[in-house]
C-alpha cells in the first residue's frame, strides 16, 4: 500500500486504536518551556501521577527570559515564579533542563535540533504551536495545549484524530534575494491563513530540496500560520549531514540503522494526497505581511491592498479591519512605508543563517537614525557561533543591539515590547494585533530584508541597490 | 472536567473571522502559574481602553449590558488560530462560556476547547450569520445547544445541526479524565516502547 511520509510516520507510532476512541499515538520527544508546562506538572501532582518517561522529556526557559541579562533578578516577579517554578519541576521529576545559566539555553525550537534531540520519524509535541518547525527533519512535530502535555507527561503519548494530508509543491529555483522565509510567506498569501486547517501539510519541490536545514525550519516552522496540523519535509542527505555527531544523535550502530530507516522515509511516488497546490519558485519575490495576519501578505514591489477589490464580505470586513488596525492606506507602495523598530530573532529566524544573512545586509552600514534594531540569536549555541564568525561585531558597529538568546520581542512577554504606535519589521511568525505590544504594528519579513529596513529606515527591495 | 449534555443561555456576538488566542488572552497574562482566574483578562486588549483594565470599552459586544451573563460566543470562521495557548479555553470558561458557535476552528485551539468541556460548534457560515442576526434583533435571545443531538436551535427555534468526533463527544457527555482513561492503555504502551528501535529509543 502507498503511503505518504505522513502516514509513515504515523502508522509506526499507533498504540492502540479502540473501536469509538481517538487513536493513542506515542511520543518520542516532550520538548517543555516554562509557560505552558506549569499547570501540568501541577495536575500530575493532584492525581499523584508520575512523569512516565523523563529520560525522552527537555526542558529550557525562553518565553519569559530576559535578553539583557542573564539573571532572575531582571524579570518580572511572576516570570521569575514561573521559571522558578520550572525548576523546581524538572529537579522534582528528574527532567534535563537548559536554565539561563547554561549554554543549551535557547528558543525550545532552536535547542530541539541543533542538539540532535529532533530526529526523522519521530513524533515531537511541546506545548507550543511553532512545535511544527521540527518537522523539517522529516519528524511528526505539532504544538499541544496544557491538557496534553500533562496527559503526555502521564502516559508518553496522545490521543489524536488522522488528519487529511496536502502536498505544497516549490517547483523550480528562487531568484537570488529569495529566502525560505520569502517561500513560506508566499506559500501562506496562496493558500490563506487558514489553508492548511485540518491538514499536515508535506513541502516538496527542488526550492524545497535546494534549502539547507536552517531554512526547512523557518518554511515548517509557520505551517501553523496556514493553520496545518504539522508540517513536513522529507530527510535526505542534508538532513543526515545535519545530524551526525549532534549531542542527542544516535551513535555507532544506532546511527547506521537510524540512516537506513530515514533514507526510506519519503512518500511513495503514487501516494495520494488530499489536496495539492503548486506554486513556481521563479515567481517569488521578497515578501511582507501588511497586515494583521500573516495571510495578508504581499510582495515587496506591490501596494496595500484595497478592500473594495475584495468580493467575499468576510475577507472584505477582515481587511477593513486590519488597514485601521496598521494605520496604512490602500495603494500605498510597501516600500514607501517607514518603521522604527527592528526585531531579528524568534523560532522562525534566529539561527545562524538568518543571522549571517541579515549581517550581509548590515556590513559597514549604519541603523537609520530613529530606528532601534535589536538581534536575538536562538540559543547560546548559535550566539556562541555568531561570535566566533564576528557577526556581532558587524551588527554592534552597524547600531544593532547584539542580545541574550530567548523568544524576545517575538511574543514580547518579557521587556523586549513595542510601545504603541510602534512599526516593527519583524523576523518572527505572527502579525497579529497587539503580538510585539499593545497597539504597536508587525510586518512579517526575512531576515535580509530586516536588516535593510533597518538601515533604509523604511521597507527596501533587496534585490536592488539600496 | 465538567461533562457537557445540553444548555441554553444568552448569546453574545463577536462578528470577525481570524480571532487569534493572542487577542482571546494576550501574553502579558500567560505568567501565572496556575488554571484559574483568567476571565476578568479575556479579550483585554479590546474590552478595555487602558492596559490596567480598569476602563471597559463600551464598544465592544461582551460589555455591553444586553450581553451580561451571555454563555455562548458566535464568531466567525478560524476561530482561534495562532498560539497553541490553552489559556485562551481557560478565559472563556472562567468567563462563564460553555459554547462556542463559528463556521470553522483552528486545529489547537479546538481540542484545547474539548479538553475544558468547552464546546465548540461548526455550523455553516449561513447558519451562523443567521443566530447573529436573530440574537441580534431581540435582546435576551436564548440559544439552545444539544450535545446529545448534536443540533443548536435559535431564538426562533431554527434548528441546525452539527458535526463532532464520536470520541470527543464520548469524552465531553461524560466529563471523562482523558488521562485515566489512557493509562489504563499502559501494557499496550509498555509493549509498544518494548519494540522501538535502539535509534529512536
Amino acid at each position: 500500500m502507498v503511503k505518504t511520509l505522513y502516514e509513515k510516520v504515523w502508522d509506526s507510532h499507533i498504540v492502540a486504536a479502540p473501536e469509538g476512541e481517538a487513536p493513542l499515538i506515542y511520543v518520542d520527544r516532550h520538548l517543555v518551556h516554562e509557560v505552558t508546562s506549569p499547570q501540568a506538572f501541577s495536575g500530575l501532582k493532584v492525581a499523584g501521577r508520575k512523569l512516565r518517561a523523563p529520560e525522552k522529556t527537555f526542558a529550557t526557559m525562553d518565553h519569559n527570559t530576559s535578553t539583557k541579562s542573564a539573571s532572575l533578578d531582571a524579570l518580572s516577579p511572576m516570570a521569575r515564579t514561573q521559571v522558578e517554578t520550572l525548576a523546581q519541576n524538572c529537579k522534582e521529576f528528574g527532567v534535563r533542563l537548559y536554565d539561563i545559566h547554561h549554554k543549551n539555553q535557547g528558543i525550545v525550537h532552536v535547542m530541539g535540533p541543533e542538539l540532535g534531540i529532533t530526529l526523522p520519524g519521530t513524533v515531537i509535541v511541546c506545548g507550543d504551536s511553532h512545535t511544527a518547525t521540527h518537522g523539517a527533519f522529516g519528524a511528526l512535530a505539532f504544538g499541544i495545549g496544557t491538557s496534553e502535555v500533562e496527559h503526555v507527561m502521564a502516559t508518553q503519548t496522545l490521543r489524536q484524530l488522522k488528519a487529511k494530508t496536502m502536498k505544497i509543491e516549490v517547483r523550480g529555483q528562487v531568484a537570488d534575494g529569495i529566502t525560505a522565509k520569502d517561500i513560506v510567506l508566499a506559500i501562506i498569501g496562496k493558500i490563506g491563513m487558514d489553508g492548511g486547517t485540518g491538514y499536515v501539510v508535506e513541502f516538496c519541490g527542488e526550492a524545497i530540496s535546494a534549502l539547507s536545514m536552517e531554512g526547512r525550519m523557518t518554511v515548517c516552522n509557520m505551517a501553523i500560520e496556514m493553520g496545518a496540523k504539522a508540517g513536513m519535509i522529507a530527510p535526505d542527505q542534508t538532513t543526515i549531514d545535519y545530524l551526525e555527531g549532534r549531542e542527542f544523535a544516535p551513535k555507532g550502530e544506532a546511527w547506521q540503522q537510524a540512516v537506513a530507516a530515514w533514507k526510506a522515509l519519503k512518500s511513495d511516488d503514487d501516494a495520494v494526497f488530499d489536496a495539492h497546490v503548486v506554486l513556481e519558485a521563479s515567481d517569488i519575490a521578497p515578501q511582507l505581511t501588511w497586515g494583521t495576519n500573516p495571510g495578508q501578505v504581499v510582495a515587496i514591489d506591490q501596494c496595500v491592498p484595497n478592500p473594495e477589490d475584495e468580493s467575499n464580505p468576510t475577507v472584505k470586513a477582515s481587511i477593513k479591519k486590519a488597514l485601521d488596525y496598521v494605520a496604512l492606506t490602500p495603494g500605498t507602495q510597501m516600500t514607501d512605508v517607514s518603521i522604527n523598530k527592528v526585531f531579528i530573532g524568534s523560532c522562525t529566524n534566529s539561527r545562524i543563517e538568518d543571522l549571517r544573512s541579515a549581517a550581509h545586509q548590515a556590513k559597514g552600514r549604519k541603523v537609520a537614525a530613529g530606528v532601534t534594531a535589536i538581534v536575538v540569536p536562538g540559543s547560546g549555541l548559535v550566539k556562541e557561533q555568531a561570535e566566533a564568525e564576528g557577526l556581532d561585531k558587524i551588527f554592534i558597529d552597524a547600531g544593532f543591539e547584539w542580545r541574550l538568546p530567548g523568544c524576545s520581542m517575538c511574543l514580547a512577554m518579557n521587556d523586549d515590547r513595542l510601545e504603541a504606535g510602534d512599526r516593527c519589521a519583524s523576523t518572527s511568525n505572527r502579525n497579529f494585533e497587539g503580538r510585539q505590544g499593545r497597539g504597536s504594528c508587525t510586518h512579517l519579513v526575512s531576515p535580509a530584508m530586516a536588516a535593510a529596513a533597518a538601515i533604509a529606515g523604511h521597507f527596501v527591495d533587496i534585490r536592488k541597490p539600496y | 472536567m465538567q461533562p457537557f449534555t445540553t444548555h441554553t443561555g444568552l448569546a453574545v456576538i463577536i462578528d470577525s473571522a481570524n480571532i487569534d488566542t493572542d487577542q482571546i488572552i494576550p501574553k502579558q497574562f500567560l505568567s501565572k502559574v496556575t488554571r484559574d482566574g483568567f476571565g476578568v483578562h479575556l479579550f483585554h486588549d479590546w474590552r478595555y481602553l487602558d492596559d490596567a483594565g480598569d476602563q471597559p470599552n463600551p464598544e465592544f459586544s461582551l460589555n455591553q449590558p444586553r450581553y451580561r451573563g451571555a454563555s455562548i460566543l458566535l464568531a466567525k470562521e478560524n476561530f482561534g488560530c495562532g498560539s497553541s495557548r490553552e489559556h485562551a479555553p481557560w478565559a472563556l470558561a472562567d468567563f462563564g462560556l460553555r459554547v462556542i458557535i463559528a463556521p470553522s476552528f483552528a486545529d489547537i485551539f479546538y481540542g484545547n476547547a474539548i479538553n475544558n468541556g468547552l464546546l465548540p460548534v461548526r455550523l455553516t457560515e449561513a447558519e451562523v450569520v443567521q443566530l447573529m442576526q436573530e440574537v441580534e434583533a431581540e435582546e435576551g435571545a436564548q440559544v439552545s445547544v444539544d450535545l446529545q443531538a448534536r443540533t443548536v436551535t435559535s431564538p426562533s427555534g431554527a434548528s441546525f445541526s452539527f458535526d463532532i468526533a464520536p470520541s470527543a463527544s464520548h469524552n465531553l457527555l461524560n466529563g471523562l479524565d482523558a488521562i485515566g482513561i489512557s493509562l489504563g492503555y499502559g501494557e499496550a504502551i509498555a509493549a509498544y516502547e518494548a519494540e522501538i528501535p535502539s535509534w529512536r529509543a
